[in-house]
């Protein structure tokens, strides 16, 4: 059926209207079935981690809230979880909750806004206009809380920098309550969408077997039946505290994505709700710490999956080495899976249902030979490090302890 | 330059515009995206986010410009038809914030595009990211300009 003589390329981006950041991809098709993606994705990179490198542990998380505007406080706080894992801290139970605070409210706006992209992608406008309507009174009370509608400056390793403001909670609970209300409309309006339904069930489906071999996270994982949350399996915060429940979907395609960060947007509500009501007295943080020499990991649930930050300290007052591990790193090859032999009409959705952030996952930078010489390969890199360790242990006198071949 | 008052009272009616978004961190293209939702609704000025820089009177330039950004936004740049002017949104594409001492960072926005269009007109809009009332008011004053 398919010719491969009627192969064509088609390339999209770096500057492309539907995609917000600077990402290219390259689609081939054959006929209407695209059979092969290329993606690059070095447009955004900065260098995020050297500078990081650069600046004390007070200021990395303010430089960190800037990764992604999305997750700003994601960010942040996994690199407080791991200094914390590194000095072997517990933060004070009000910090804890405060974090919890700002991270489903992260959760609130980032999910909402995800819905309203994707009716946005399938041509459904009246779904983007009416989720990014909810998401602003998520907006207004990140500002009520913090003074800002996205980057807080709030976390800081051993708690948080400032106390929330008291006397806005009456008003924050009855914008909550509201927002409980418009959302659970928006969700069964969504779910009961016959126009929604047809396009969006058997779309894209990420199986099981390949969610577990790609390694997703998060909500890409959650709709394809794998239960997995950070928060679950390793409670942080005041997520051990508060009732909640883990959605799961088993059918894997973008409909079971967009059902299992809606049925998200309810539970997120619910655990603000008693963080509200539960909010415990005593100090926000632990005061000037002095990290030593060691190394810690710190794991987040991120909106769209479990964040991985390391950190190297050599005793002073600014990290060695920082290493950020996004959610989307491991989610985006999943459309190797998933839009594989799809309809050209179904990629995009299709890209878009793991919620793909370019910028968290823009660790790397593509270099190019002005010499116009091949670039090395990982063969060559492995390779040549292995020459420069035999070169040292001969210099020292001693044969290398393993035999690598 | 020179402009005909035709078309700088054409512009004030309905600017279009282009969005560029070079390595920014989200969060300006999100409050840009914002404007146009329910609350703000710029489209109600006759401002429309249009998807060719041959169609757009004015780019909105979000996030410092990496180095694999600079070529295509200077490309993207001589794409748009005269007369043209930027709006830089956020304190990255004015003068690249947090990113000032990142090593694969080509420059703020004005001074790429100046290196191709010396005479290319900016408007500054900072913060991190800035409201969307400020983005409006930031695109309100530049069509005064015009």
């Amino acid at each position: 059926m398919s010719d491969p003589a009627s192969r064509k390329v088609i390339e999209i981006g770096p500057f492309h209207p539907l995609l917000e950041e600077p990402v290219g991809f390259s689609l081939t098709v054959e006929g209407e079935r695209v059979v092969a993606i290329d993606a690059r994705m070095d447009y955004i990179h900065k260098g995020l981690e050297r500078l990081a490198q650069e600046r004390t542990y007070d200021m990395v998380p303010i430089l960190l809230e800037r990764i992604c505007g999305i997750c700003s406080v994601t960010h942040s706080v996994c690199f407080c979880h791991a200094v914390e894992d590194l000095l072997g801290v517990e933060i004070p139970a009000r910090a804890a909750y405060i974090r919890t605070i700002l991270g489903e409210l992260e959760r609130l706006h980032s999910h909402l806004l995800w819905v309203g992209l994707a009716g946005h992608f399938i041509g459904y406008n009246t779904v983007f206009m009416w989720s990014w309507k909810y998401r602003e009174p998520v907006c207004d009370l990140f500002e009520m809380l913090t003074g800002h509608r996205q980057n807080s400056a709030l976390p800081i390793v051993g708690g948080v920098r400032r106390d929330l403001p008291v006397e806005y909670f009456p008003e924050a609970r009855r914008i909550l309550d509201e927002l409980a209300g418009q959302t659970a409309r928006l969700t069964a309006a969504v779910l009961d969408d016959p126009v929604l339904s047809a396009r969006l069930r058997g779309v894209g489906v990420l199986a099981r077997e390949a969610a577990l071999d790609f390694g997703v996270v998060g909500p890409t994982a959650r709709a394809a039946g794998l239960a997995t949350d950070v928060r679950r399996d390793e409670p942080y915060a005041a997520y051990a505290e508060v009732e909640w429940d883990l959605v799961t979907r088993d059918e894997g395609d973008v409909f079971a994505k967009a059902v299992v960060r809606l049925l998200e947007i309810a539970e997120s509500i619910r655990i603000l709700r008693q963080c509200f009501d539960r909010l415990p007295g005593g100090p926000i943080n632990l005061g000037t710490l002095h990290v030593p020499r060691g190394e810690g990991i710190g794991r987040y649930e991120a909106p769209r999956g479990e964040d991985v930050h390391y950190v190297r300290s050599n005793g002073t007052n600014m990290p060695e080495r920082l290493k950020v591990r996004a959610p989307s790193f491991v989610n985006i090859p999943s459309f190797k899976a998933s839009c594989l032999g799809a309809p050209l009409a179904d990629v995009l959705i299709t890209l878009a249902a793991c919620d793909p952030c370019y910028s968290c996952t823009e660790r790397a930078v593509v270099l190019q030979d002005r010499r116009g010489g091949p670039l090395p390969g990982a063969p060559e890199l492995l390779a040549a490090s292995r020459r420069r360790t035999a070169e040292l242990a001969r210099e020292l006198g001693r044969p290398p302890d393993l035999e690598l071949e | 330059m020179h402009v005909a008052p035709i078309f700088g009272r054409a512009l004030r009616r309905s600017p279009w515009v282009f969005h560029v978004g070079t390595s920014g961190c989200n969060n300006c293209d999100i409050e840009i995206a914002d404007c146009l939702s329910p609350r703000f609704d710029v489209e109600r000025f006759g401002v429309r986010l249009v998807g060719s820089p041959r169609h757009a009177d004015v780019m909105l330039i979000s996030g410092p410009v990496s180095m694999a950004c600079r070529r295509p936004l200077q490309e993207t740049w001589l794409e748009m038809p005269r007369p043209r002017a930027a709006l830089l949104v956020g304190v990255c594409a004015c003068s690249m914030g947090a990113y000032r001492d990142a090593y694969s960072v080509a420059g703020p926005a004005d001074r790429v595009i100046r290196e191709v269009d010396p005479e290319a007109r900016f408007l500054y809009v900072p913060g991190c990211p800035p409201k969307p009332e400020t983005i409006i008011a930031g695109l309100v004053k530049l069509l005064e300009e015009i």
